[in-house]
């Protein structure tokens, strides 16, 4: 029985090209439209009441044994998943891959959570290899008793879980007036849904005990750009976390191992990885990170500063960029929408390019600064089609259009803080493209 | 040890009642003493510690000291003692810096220009440089400290620091050829974008929301 099941285990290859056929619709999907003419075709067809399904065979899968368990392994996603990867922008190619970003493939994210392999990436200089044993955070400044923290010390407080989104203040700025990006992941990939653990940065400031005059504090990184930002007092007083987890298990390297801020519904890169220091002050630091970056052009040569909040923003992740319709028919629009500001109340979905739009289902859990999934049927009837989705949050703002934004901004350079609507054309023939700008 | 817990279901149930009492208000309005909208307040009040458990381990400034870098940029608080001039910072510079800077810190293999762009904030491209962009100049000694070169941060000395600050203040015509800055001088510089910042005015913008003809 033994020597039976090691012989069969022992040819996965013959079992995986067997299994490779179906992948032709995801191919399909990621590769657009080189394949869609006759996919189309064939969709045309089978929405017909008479389309039958090709016969049925005893699949490979059926007739052996799979992979035996391993002693020990840390599981991947199937081979067959290998699409579903962060991506380095497509449209600002840096010299250098050390202060860089990678996105959130969006379009293959089902739900609010993004898994802790494909949670964005923004560092500026690199993904340091940390050694908790010897990791320190401290506390020091305008404190009573400056404090130093092991990484076993932070695990010894009563721990607390939430569930935020987190969003780079630079998602989208390729894609303010024209279209750069092909795809969501593209165009809104620096975004994630996480759950973190951690503790309180309040539980740690009353420990060290906050100096009445205290109005700030510094976050510093133990990166090689020791990144650091001046956060207020009010903030780490409100929400404010230090943590060591996310997604049920430590944090990954690239996302701060072995501890790192996290300044809920705020821009990421306040949420400090790698955190090594938090200095209390009186009056903000004015760090280049604060001032000639992360700063947002206005009118007449001026910048605005310390625009901390991520403003309430949805997008379409599907259909969206890149993709193609399988045919007239049934499909589930469906997106997520998220406010730094509260909670998502409604969304609204536009197909003819905002002209009339319908209230779509949001699906719990709605929580408070996190990813919410929306979702509404629409029965395409094959001809072109603008596609858009407009959030509404718990303060009553609502999303706005690029149009609206530029009444107050400059959108000249690299501009941060898009929240504008995203809306994508469906052409004819079912063609999904980015059509910011253009509709 | 039951009034400890009594009083402290009270207090988790004053503070949930005062976020709820916040619910109806635009919480974007809820600002900073410094006028930062800091968005809507948390769902949860500050955890409160029954036993308020102490797991720091106190230690001193003197202790903190090699970590102790940044420099606050308005006044320079922080600037250590120490003094470069545009000479050094030139030197400095070629072995160093070149590589990613480029000739004259004009943009080199890595990054793009750290010169010029003065008076180009009102145009486009604005064009973002140490010169143009930086408002107070210890920004300049400070993030170099911090993250510079971006091969070995953190290896310069003091003088090296204030010497290669000097250099690109010099190139950005804010400090003469012939020049040199010190802890004193450096936060004393005049740079152009000083008051070039407004501060988070948002929500900046007035969508309604339109459900047919709308447009």
């Amino acid at each position: 029985m033994t020597d039976k099941v090691r012989t069969r285990s022992n040819s996965p290859a013959k079992t995986g090209d067997v299994q490779s056929q179906p992948s032709s619709r995801r191919r399909f999907l990621s590769h657009g439209m080189a394949v869609a003419g006759s996919t189309l075709a064939a969709g045309v067809a089978a929405s017909a009441a008479t389309a039958m399904a090709a016969p049925l065979v005893i699949p490979e899968s059926n007739k052996s044994t799979g992979k035996p368990m391993p002693a020990t392994e840390y599981g991947l996603p199937s081979k067959f998943e290998k699409h579903v990867v962060r991506r380095r922008t497509d449209v600002f190619v840096n010299r250098q891959n050390w202060s860089d970003w990678s996105m959130t493939p969006l379009q293959h994210q089902p739900g609010i959570i993004t898994p802790n392999g494909l949670i964005f990436e923004r560092h500026h200089a690199g993904t340091p290899d940390i050694d908790p044993a010897t990791h320190r955070l401290v506390v020091h400044g305008l404190v009573k008793q400056p404090l130093s923290f092991s990484m076993d010390d932070l695990a010894r407080y009563p721990s607390v879980s939430r569930f935020y989104f987190h969003e780079c203040s630079g998602n989208g700025l390729t894609d303010w007036l024209k279209p750069a990006s092909n795809t969501v992941q593209q165009t809104h990939g620096l975004l994630s849904g996480v759950l973190w653990t951690g503790v309180l940065v309040s539980t740690l400031l009353e420990e060290a005990g906050i100096d009445p005059k205290a109005k700030w504090a510094l976050f510093e990184g133990a990166d090689g750009s020791a990144h650091i930002r001046s956060i207020p007092i009010e903030k780490l007083l409100d929400d404010a976390m230090i943590v060591y987890a996310m997604n049920g298990e430590a944090l990954r390297p690239e996302n701060g191992y072995p501890v790192r801020a996290v300044m809920p519904g705020w821009e990421g890169n306040t949420s400090v990885k790698w955190l090594r220091r938090i200095k209390l002050g009186e009056e903000p630091w004015h760090f280049r990170s604060e001032t000639a970056r992360y700063t947002d052009p206005m009118p007449e040569g001026k910048w605005r500063q310390f625009s901390m909040v991520m403003e309430c923003k949805s997008v379409i992740t599907s259909p969206s960029g890149g993709q193609a319709m399988k045919g007239p028919g049934f499909y589930e629009v469906t997106g997520l929408a998220w406010s730094g500001a509260g909670k998502v109340r409604h969304v609204d979905v536009s197909f003819d390019g905002g002209k009339n739009w319908r209230e779509a289902k949001l699906e719990e859990p709605i929580m408070d600064k996190c990813l919410t999934r929306f979702k509404i049927g629409w029965n395409w009837e094959g001809g072109p089609a603008v596609l858009m989705s407009r959030a509404v949050d718990s303060t009553g703002y609502v999303q706005p259009s690029v149009q609206d934004l530029q009444k107050t901004r400059a959108i000249v350079g690299f501009v941060q803080h898009h929240n504008a609507i995203q809306p994508w054309i469906v052409s004819a023939k079912g063609e999904v493209s980015n059509g910011i700008g253009k509709a | 040890m039951a009034l400890a817990k009594l009083k402290f279901f009270a207090a988790v149930t004053a503070a949930a009642l005062a976020v709820l009492g916040c619910a109806g208000t635009n919480s974007m309005s809820v600002k900073t003493a410094n006028g930062i909208p800091m968005g809507a307040t948390g769902p949860h009040p500050v955890q409160p510690l029954p036993d308020k458990p102490h797991f720091g381990k106190a230690i001193s400034e003197a202790d903190i000291a090699l970590w102790n870098i940044d420099i606050r940029a308005p006044d320079g608080k922080g600037l250590p003692p120490g003094r470069g001039t545009v000479a050094q910072g030139s030197s400095i510079y070629q072995s160093k810096c070149i590589a990613c800077h480029g000739a004259d810190a004009k943009g080199g293999a890595m990054y793009g220009t750290m010169v010029g762009g003065i008076g180009s904030f009102t145009g486009s491209p604005r064009v973002l440089t140490p010169g143009s962009m930086y408002p107070y100049a210890p920004i300049l000694f400070d993030y170099i400290r911090r993250s510079m070169p971006m091969d070995r941060p953190q290896s310069l000395t003091n003088n090296e620091i204030y010497a290669v600050s000097a250099y690109l203040l010099s190139l950005n015509g804010l400090l003469p050829a012939d020049g040199a800055v010190d802890q004193t001088s450096l936060p004393k510089i005049m740079m152009p974008n000083r008051n070039g910042f407004v501060v988070d005015d948002r929500p900046d913008s007035n969508a309604v929301r339109c459900m047919s003809n709308c447009k």
